[in-house]
């Protein structure tokens, strides 16, 4: 058999390609239900690192359900129905501009306090950042932050996941004494202040991205926490009126 | 098929399985004919992934597999594929190769998977694989091709591991995550050590592989080259 011919190449091309389309396309379409899956309680297990709270991944449902009292949507700083926070793809939303986006929000309690946990989405130096910071009650004081990358070198900005660098962010705060949003600055060494981080050393453009990105999403909810904090305060104010119920 | 079970039984008859000859694919690649340090293939992954060992070592593995994998599927095809399209046909066989590892790592390894991002499609790109089909597969009976195989891997993975050890050990003074520099050398625990960040940037992976080739040829005379 003469392997030069030109119908054989072409042949063998043509055949080659099918068999290999359905080998791949037959492993993604099989497998594509278990690594949905992954995806699903990773972002479960991250959810719940916002707050501190470590799960493995096997048993990330059970304890989301337990902590995650409210998933809402804000589009405008006002709660929108019917759409699935959960569901939904925040690289499709951080592209709009703050006020109409549909951001999604999850309300936490843990040890009888509320949290708010703000999903984040941002640019890195070689690909999308993103993350999920927790804020206290007062709308201002970061409770915990988890962060995580697709492509960032490792060892310089792939280093925004870990502990050294997240547990620079609880107890900042994104709001300044009037109340007005100030973020969060990345600094090259020396932060002292409030509302300042240090950086990661050779990792610049990555933790620049990464104070870009809780600039960026946060703005979409700021006004509607505030106003959400106003409205639950009243309702606590109410409870401690009444001295016989807070006894309960 | 026929022809291929042929020149496989006229193999079999010629040498043992595992002959002075086949043990040699496997043994020369770790030194005389390195693919890193000797023949500089797969430079660009030497030096892109070896700031840490953990990744290191997952792609050595991952090579590993498609490396061993492809020599034998190429091996087997050898008398089948149209010389003009052979690199297209090998091409075709990494890639495929490569997104299966990957798909099946994304189901059943996610925290492996993620570590390797990235990683996973430097592989198709590696030259060694490609150079070892080209050179060894197609003209080598599936056994053989298949120890080839192997043993370039391993040629790949000491040098990556080598790299990643010094660069881990003196950039963020960890191995494999572990802190084995103590804590209380750093300067900012008032001891008088610091990491060198110098060795988490490419350059001085290159520099790493560099010392290692001197050192490999200050041993192995035969490797250096008369001018």
């Amino acid at each position: 058999m003469d392997v030069n011919k030109n119908s054989y190449t072409f042949t063998f091309a043509a055949v080659m390609v099918i068999v290999v389309a359905a080998v791949l396309s037959f492993a993604a379409t099989s497998l594509k239900e278990k690594q949905d899956n992954n995806i699903r309680l990773e972002k479960m297990q991250n959810i719940l690192s916002s707050i501190n709270v470590e799960v493995e991944r096997d048993g990330a449902e059970a304890v989301y359900t337990d902590y995650i009292k409210q998933e809402l949507v804000v589009n405008n700083f006002q709660p929108v129905e019917g759409i699935a926070a959960f569901d939904i793809e925040l690289s499709k939303e951080v592209v709009k501009t703050p006020s109409e986006r549909n951001a999604p929000l999850y309300i936490a309690e843990k040890e009888g306090k509320t949290y708010f946990i703000l999903p984040l989405r941002g640019k890195g130096l070689w690909g999308p950042i993103w993350g999920y910071i927790s804020l206290e009650q007062n709308a201002s004081t970061i409770y915990g932050a988890t962060f995580d990358h697709k492509s960032e070198t490792p060892g310089l900005g792939a280093e925004i996941k870990t502990e050294v660098f997240t547990s620079l962010f609880p107890n900042k705060e994104v709001l300044d004494e009037s109340g007005e949003f100030t973020g969060i600055t990345v600094m090259k060494g020396n932060a002292s202040g409030s509302h300042q981080v240090n950086g990661i050393s050779g990792g610049t453009i990555t933790s620049v991205g990464v104070q870009d990105m809780i600039q960026d999403c946060m703005k979409a909810y700021i006004p509607f926490l505030k106003s959400y904090e106003a409205s639950n305060t009243a309702s606590t104010n109410g409870d401690n009126s009444n001295p016989i119920a807070s006894i309960d | 098929m026929a022809e291929v079970q042929e020149v496989k039984k006229q193999a079999k008859e010629r040498e043992a399985l595992f002959s002075k000859k086949n043990r040699q694919l496997i043994s020369d690649p770790l030194n005389d004919s390195n693919p890193i340090t000797v023949q500089v293939l797969g430079i660009c992954s030497a030096l892109a992934i070896t700031v840490k060992l953990y990744p290191a070592l997952v792609m050595s593995i991952s090579v590993l597999f498609v490396l061993s994998a492809g020599n034998v599927i190429i091996s087997l095809m050898r008398n089948y594929i149209p010389n003009r399209i052979r690199i297209i046909v090998q091409l075709v066989v990494v890639a495929s190769l490569v997104i299966l590892v990957d798909q099946v790592l994304k189901a059943y390894v996610y925290d492996v998977s993620k570590e390797l991002s990235v990683f996973v499609g430097l592989i198709i790109t590696n030259c060694i694989i490609m150079g070892r089909f080209e050179a060894f597969a197609l003209a080598n009976s599936p056994w053989k091709s298949f120890l080839d195989g192997l043993g370039n891997a391993f040629g790949y993975a000491w040098i990556l591991l080598a790299v990643a050890f010094f660069r881990e050990l003196l950039g963020s003074g960890q191995l494999f995550g572990y802190q084995v520099v103590p804590k209380s050398w750093y300067l900012t625990e008032g001891g008088v050590y610091s990491d060198n960040g110098l060795m988490l940037l490419p350059p001085m992976a290159l520099i790493t592989v560099g010392i290692i080739i001197w050192v490999q040829r200050s041993k192995n005379t035969a490797l250096i080259e008369e001018d």
